[in-house]
């Protein structure tokens, strides 16, 4: 069925009878030529792409819970294509367009709202930093703007630029970046995804592989053994314990990364603003909940929920230059399982079982990579060949000393 | 979190900080044939257990011991608390 305003005039006529559900829960098929592990957003847009772009059939999702129950509906919701390296960028940028058209593609209403992001500049050698970077996003054929201390007064009246410790000096602005309702893109990705023959299998947990001879035939799942000529893992905060079923270390540490969301309050922040001195940032959802976050907790978890000393940091950065916030409520918060990578760079890959391959490591910023990683997924799993936007992102950069380590971190995934 | 350091008692989480997997007491020989292999293992390969796992912990805002803290991923539960350097030398290093 196709989502429309007549349609929507039409049911209301006709009492709200004709809707149906935007996807089937079939059964699954003892045997697919896909197989993709993960209903998430990555993995249900692969699933879309493999069979719209690269006109592949006979692929299955297979969920362990329901779909939207990970990642993709816990996160706080900012698109952007602000990243500096060369292995990087190009593919945000390549994922930034895909949003823009997404709705349109997918024929659902996912709230895409370009209502723009601005990551606050507290000193000299910061200003000089993120000059670096918004020339790399114009390189790169982004958008990028440098805004002075007065045109941000100007757009956000509230925020404390005289913070003794943390002036604000300046911003640097993507207008194209936002935010998306993360939920309706794995619903919009499942039932353009149905609709072109994939089968969505929820309460399908993968737990083992069949391995014979180096090659991947299939999955051992809840439902029985499924037999597949390409098996994509894409379980985001559980690829090390999926992957250590067919025998594989990762280079990524799970952490949890917690959300916060305010009461309901009346229109009051036009974008995404982000600290630069602490980690806070926020952006106002439709329904006037101020959503922000900070860091990770920092320490290997698999709980989905998070401990206060985060809280503490994040509303402490919140305050330094939003100091409006001190009245506000906190009305709910969560946790989310984070892939944090060595190098805090994603993994699309082959594996050395032939058959199988990886999607994985997006730390806390793999919502805005949705399309781009379900598009050069597809491409990868349909061609064998990489994306030319993600050539980048192979397992052996770190023998090979190729990592993409935008913060220079190094070896240390809860400093990503 | 709470954590049981073995010579000052119980302190708070947030007077330490995270270093991963404790199996990084257990540096590769630089001088093996296998070095290099073995330090990318090392360096960049993680069990990331769901459930019990052994971990640094370094008191930074205390007495600057490194602690070998085991906790359970799963529900963030500790259950042993030991100094580092002990563990170091009961493991032979
Ligand atoms: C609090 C928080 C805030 C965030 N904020 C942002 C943000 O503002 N911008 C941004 O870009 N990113 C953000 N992220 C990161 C982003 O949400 C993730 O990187 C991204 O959603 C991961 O991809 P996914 O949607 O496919 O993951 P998920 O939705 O987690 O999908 C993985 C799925 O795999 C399933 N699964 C696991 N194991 C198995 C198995 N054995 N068999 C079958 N299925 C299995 C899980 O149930 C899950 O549904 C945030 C994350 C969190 C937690």
């Amino acid at each position: 069925m196709k989502y429309s305003g007549f349609r929507v005039i039409k049911e209301a006529l006709t009492g709200h009878r004709g809707w149906g559900p935007a996807w089937r829960s079939p059964d699954p098929s003892s045997e697919y030529d896909y197989v993709i592990i993960g209903g998430g957003g990555h993995g249900l847009a692969t699933a879309y792409y493999l069979a719209k772009e690269f006109k592949q059939s006979k692929i299955a999702v297979l969920e362990k819970g329901w779909i939207g129950g990970g990642n993709v509906g816990r996160n706080t919701t900012i698109i952007r294509s602000n990243y500096l390296l060369d292995g990087n960028e190009p593919f945000y940028e390549f994922s930034l367009k895909l949003w823009e058209g997404l709705e349109k593609e997918l024929n659902y209403n996912a709230m895409v709202s370009q209502r723009g992001i601005l990551n606050l500049i507290h000193s000299d050698a910061q200003r000089d930093a993120f000059v670096r970077r918004g020339n790399a996003m114009l390189l790169n054929g982004a958008d990028a703007d440098l805004l002075t201390t007065e045109q941000i007064k100007k757009r956000y009246p509230f925020l404390n630029t005289d913070n003794a410790r943390f002036p604000i000096k300046g911003g640097l602005a993507q207008h194209r970046g936002g935010t998306v309702r993360h939920d309706a893109v794995a619903w919009g990705y499942a039932r353009a995804a149905d609709s072109c023959g994939v089968d969505i299998i929820q309460n399908c947990e993968v737990i083992g592989f069949k391995i014979a001879n180096g090659t991947c035939l299939g999955v051992e799942t809840t439902k029985g053994f499924i037999k597949a000529k390409t098996v994509g893992a894409c379980v985001a905060g559980s690829s090390s314990r999926l992957m250590q079923l067919a025998g594989m270390r990762l280079p990524i540490e799970s952490h949890v990364l917690q959300a916060f969301v305010s009461e309901g309050l009346k229109p009051l922040l036009p974008g995404v603003i982000t600290f630069g001195a602490g980690h806070f940032y926020c952006s106002q959802s439709d329904k006037g909940g101020l959503v922000f976050g900070g860091d990770i907790d920092g320490y290997n978890s698999y709980a989905q929920r998070g401990n206060l000393p985060v809280v503490e940091d994040v509303c402490e950065g919140g305050m330094a230059i939003f100091p409006m916030l001190g009245r506000v409520r906190l009305l709910r918060m969560w946790g989310g399982i984070m892939d944090m990578s060595m190098d805090g760079s994603p993994i699309i890959d082959k594996t050395d079982i032939s058959g199988l391959y990886f999607n994985g490591g997006w730390c806390y910023g793999g919502f805005k990579a949705t399309p781009a990683s379900g598009w050069v997924y597809a491409h990868l799993l349909a061609t064998k060949e990489p994306h030319k936007t993600a050539r980048a992102f192979r397992f052996d950069r770190f023998s090979k000393g190729l990592m993409i380590d935008e913060k220079g971190m190094g070896n240390q995934p809860n400093l990503h | 979190m709470i954590i049981n350091h073995p010579l000052l008692g119980p302190r708070d989480s947030s007077e330490f900080v995270y270093l991963g997997d404790a199996n990084l007491i257990n540096r590769p020989n630089w001088q093996e044939d296998s070095a290099l292999e073995h330090f990318v293992d090392y360096g960049y390969l993680r069990d990331n257990i769901a459930g019990v796992h052994r971990e640094l912990w370094f008191h930074e805002y205390g007495d600057r011991s490194w602690l070998v803290v085991t906790r359970d991923t799963v529900s963030h539960e500790i259950t042993e608390v030991r100094l580092a350097s002990d563990v170091a030398i009961k493991e032979g290093r």
